[in-house]
């Protein structure tokens, strides 16, 4: 990687707890294990993976709304596992989220002024009306006119919350967005827009991100890097050139294979998929791909590969391309 | 397309509130009620206390239109400023345990883990107890007056708030606009207080209206039994208790106490009933 | 050409909203043939669930209704104005429908066998022995892996993608001649997603079936569509055989929503987004529907609505600008 990493991350681990009782041992799933991987300067990495593939816990976890049980999170410098109080807060400044759901991610009761003003408020970074001025100038930013200040939520259709919960994540000038599925829930005649501001917004304040998003033509379009995610370890992570057009883990061909495309020349080449993607819970050994691997060799049942760089930055944890990857 | 979320009530409630006939039937009684409350001197200008020995147990008549008492006290005077203390009681009971009741609920909620299922084994215990006797023993403990009986039923009432704060606190948590704030960097007070409580009020009021029809019925039980407010001062219990030693002679004396009691609870459960089902049109199917 | 098995004539579908009623869906022409599946796309509020609920005399009154002058022929028959019984004869029997999400339209407290069992005794009065076998036969077909042992779990036990095999095979056990499929794979992740369109499509050339195919992905229609209709806010505004669609789309909006799409198969440069937002069925003006977000949108646009007119034999576009004679 040439540009200096705003965002390191060294074996991340994160497991939940689910189930048990008073008698029973509640099971452990391991949502996120040993997640290593940059984020440049300016740079945005793709984390793609299905359901269940730990892609938001990890997301999470870089902001610490999820607590990482293990690994290192670098950020511009600073251990963010070893911040509390008042320099969590900080980093949360220079950090910020856009949430998946514009439904959800906004407070119904309160108005779009508000909803913009109290960060600025809580951080004491503006009062009276200097927090006008600024709110306005959110709005402007992310395309919406100044009348929506007063408004709530209800009043805006599904593209226009999605620019509200972007003007609120920019609002304390962040330099990291993490962007959890931040186009899914939009018609599809909308998401471009939404795309086209974040670009933009991504170019005027030189911002570096992480965006997680199941839909690779998304992804392929918003990013420069690719990490794909299955069963809560990254697989394979390379530029975008590479993971699109040179894929090497069987799965992100199968999850390339499978992505459909508006072009009718794909109408007879259906991909024949194997198997259904295990539980978290009981994840199989060795490889975890390795039962829907239609090229799976004896080893992969019994031992896991690492992940290990091949060249250009494009790692795989794959024993069809680097033999030697034993753990 | 994405359902509105269970814990916030859907838009126009207040539309859906004033379309329902049953609900305005409920708002009128309890207007009623708390206006002869308030206006009970202008309504009915004799003093419920003054006693008139030669007038005892009188029957209905135009200077008395609901009879006299066995000190020959007006009953309409009486029950008018009883419709006073009762209301105040319950309508103080109710604030006091809808704010503690809330806050347990909502801190239980909040922050989970232990603290959720010790406060929540608590409350069950709480609940299977008959009100009446909760409350009983709790003035026999700290002994019959008006503050005590406030704090009675308040803790009678407590463990339906707790319970009904701490489910959509639940799912507050949990919804991106606080996780969301947490990302911003808010504090826990912050995103209680600005973010969680706005958003279930409206159905702790709902249930603050229904168990206001349990507060003053439990108040009238206690001053029944004798471990209400203190004679000769008037409450609908006092009143019915002392009318019922003379139920055969003078029917009237229990009867008018009970039927006020009987309107208020029923224009407060229709008045909750509508809210309820105005905030959530759901509930009304189940 | 062989005849239609599902023929939809000027359907107007209208809710009530505010004490007006509302068309939610406006003169809707579709038509499928045997082996056919017929794709029909559009954002939400297209209108393109309402025209399936309407197939299905699924139309909840009184809040909605089937417009006078609209006409649902299933295999000859006609559909609208059938009483509640009739109907019910016709669900299931000729027609199936599946949705977006399985657990919903499963009992919860019911095996998978028994429900698909269930659903074969009610529709073709088999007895309990040959209901089982029949179950199983289907979830066979469906390619529920050792569906013997499996039908007698319930339906938690499934994963999203074998729920929704579960309600194929229910929809499949009743021999309908048509599938009408709303949005059955948006719940899904794109690998089993892959395998659902694949069963579908196996489904209909061993069975002859018509599909009637909803979605909002555009991805999806070119995997599965033999012929496609493209919704917005409530109307067709364009047909054509899919390949044709993808090559040469002819109404503006078909083309805007292509330029739109961020693609995983290449570069696509800058994205070209829609401007404004899908409207509602309440602000539709006299003029096309697309107008006002259309970027050729001209005067006449905005005063008259354009039909629906033929272009070539297998074509048709509703649209100005493609129709009017210069």
């Amino acid at each position: 990687m040439s540009a200096k990493p705003i965002l390191s991350v060294e074996g991340l681990g994160k497991r939940f707890e689910v189930g048990g009782g008073l008698l029973r041992r509640p099971a452990q799933v391991h949502a996120v294990v040993d997640a290593s991987f940059e984020v440049a300067e300016r740079a945005c990495l793709g984390l793609v993976g299905e359901s269940g593939c730990g892609k938001s816990t990890l997301a999470r976890c870089l902001l610490r709304l999820v607590e990482p049980d293990e690994g290192r999170i670098v950020f511009e410098g600073e251990d963010v596992r070893s911040l509390d109080g008042p320099a969590l807060r900080r980093l949360r400044r220079r950090m910020q989220m856009v949430f998946q759901d514009p439904y959800a991610s906004l407070n119904p009761r309160r108005t779009v002024r508000q909803t913009l003003a109290e960060p600025l408020v809580v951080h004491g970074l503006a009062t009276g009306e200097a927090v006008d001025a600024r709110v306005e100038a959110a709005l402007a930013e992310v395309g919406l006119p100044p009348d929506s200040a007063p408004r709530f939520p209800h009043e805006f259709s599904g593209g226009q919350r999605q620019r509200i919960g972007i003007a609120r994540a920019l609002v304390l000038e962040p330099r990291f967005i993490v962007a959890d599925e931040p186009v899914s829930a939009l018609d599809v005649s909308v998401q471009a827009q939404v795309l086209k501001l974040l670009e933009a917004l991504r170019e005027r304040h030189g911002l570096s991100m992480l965006f997680v998003s199941h839909d690779l033509g998304v992804v392929r379009h918003v990013c420069d890097r690719v990490a794909v995610m299955y069963l809560g370890r990254v697989v394979e992570e390379a530029p975008v050139p590479d993971i699109f057009d040179r894929p090497l883990h069987p799965y992100t061909r199968m999850l390339r294979a499978a992505s459909p495309v508006p072009d009718a020349r794909a109408r007879f080449s259906l991909p024949r998929v194997e198997g259904e993607i295990p539980s978290a819970m009981d994840p199989p050994g060795g490889c975890a791909f390795h039962p829907r691997c239609p090229s799976a060799l004896a080893r992969c049942a019994k031992e896991r590969p690492a992940l290990a760089d091949l060249r250009g930055g494009h790692r795989v944890a794959c024993f069809l391309h680097s033999p030697e990857a034993a753990p | 397309m994405s359902a509105p979320a269970a814990v916030l009530p859907a838009r126009g409630w207040t539309r859906r509130f004033r379309a329902n006939p049953t609900s305005w039937l409920g708002v009128a009684l309890i207007a009623a009620v708390v206006l002869a409350a308030l206006l009970a001197s202008t309504i009915w200008p004799l003093d419920p206390l003054e006693q008139n020995v030669a007038e005892r147990l009188m029957a209905p008549t135009a200077a008395h239109p609901l009879g006299t008492d066995t000190f020959g006290r007006d009953v309409l005077a009486r029950l008018l400023h009883a419709a006073r203390i009762s209301l105040l009681i319950g309508a103080f009971s109710i604030a006091l345990a809808m704010t503690i009741g809330s806050a347990i609920g909502i801190a239980a909620g909040y922050l989970g883990g232990w603290f959720d299922a010790a406060v929540t084994s608590l409350l069950d215990v709480l609940l299977s107890f008959p009100t009446l006797l909760l409350g009983l023993m709790v003035v026999a403990m700290l002994g019959p007056s008006m503050g005590n009986l406030v704090i009675a039923i308040a803790i009678t009432e407590l463990a339906p708030f707790a319970r009904v704060a701490r489910a959509p606190t639940i799912t507050l948590k949990g919804r991106d606009f606080v996780e969301a704030g947490r990302a911003l960097g808010f504090s826990d007070l912050r995103l209680v207080v600005v973010h969680i409580i706005p958003n279930l009020l409206s159905e702790v009021v709902v249930v603050a209206s229904l168990w206001l029809a349990t507060a003053i019925r439990t108040e009238a039980s206690l001053s029944f039994i004798g471990l209400g407010v203190k004679p000769p001062t008037a409450t609908w219990g006092g009143m019915i208790r002392e009318g019922f030693e003379n139920i055969l002679d003078a029917p009237w004396l229990a009867l008018a106490p009970s039927l006020a009691i009987l309107v208020t609870v029923l224009g407060l459960n229709l008045l909750g009933d509508g809210l309820r089902d105005a905030i959530d049109p759901r509930a009304r199917r189940d | 050409m062989t005849e239609p098995l599902l023929e939809v004539r000027d359907l107007t579908v209208e809710f009530r909203s505010g004490g007006a009623w509302h068309p939610a869906v406006r003169n809707v022409d579709l038509s499928i043939a045997p082996r056919e599946t017929l794709a029909v796309v559009g954002e939400s509020g297209s209108g393109k669930s309402v025209t399936a609920l309407a197939v299905m005399g699924l139309v909840p009154a009184p809040a909605g209704r089937i417009a006078a002058g609209s006409s649902i022929r299933l295999s000859g028959r006609e559909l609208v104005g059938l009483g509640e019984r009739e109907l019910d004869r016709v669900r299931g029997d000729r027609v199936a429908m599946i949705f977006q999400e399985p657990m919903t339209a499963l009992n919860p407290t019911m095996t998978v066998g028994e429900q698909v069992a269930e659903s074969v005794r009610a529709h073709r009065g088999l007895g309990a022995q040959a209901a089982r076998r029949e179950a199983l036969r289907v979830l066979d077909l469906v390619k529920v892996p050792s569906a013997a042992r499996r039908m007698d779990d319930y339906p938690h036990q499934f994963s999203g993608g074998m729920r929704q095999r579960v309600m194929i095979a229910m929809a499949l056990a009743c021999h309908p001649a048509v599938l009408l499929a709303d949005e059955p794979t948006t719940a899904l992740d794109v690998t089993i997603q892959a395998q659902v369109l694949s069963l579908v499509e196996d489904l209909k050339r061993e069975h002859g079936l018509g599909v009637l195919f909803i979605t909002h992905n555009l991805g999806v229609v070119a995997l599965i569509a033999d012929r496609v209709a493209v919704m917005y806010a409530g109307e067709v505004v364009e047909t054509a055989p899919a390949a044709e669609l993808f090559e040469t789309p002819r109404h503006p909006y078909t083309e805007a929503l292509l330029a739109s799409m961020p693609r995983v198969d290449r570069d696509v440069g800058a994205l070209e987004p829609i401007q404004g937002n899908v409207p509602s069925i309440r602000e539709i003006g006299p003029g096309c529907a697309f107008a006002p977000r259309c970027a050729h949108a001209q005067a006449r646009c905005r005063e008259s609505r354009p039909r629906l007119e033929p272009e070539g034999a297998a074509r048709s576009v509703r649209c100005w600008l493609r129709t009017a004679s210069p």
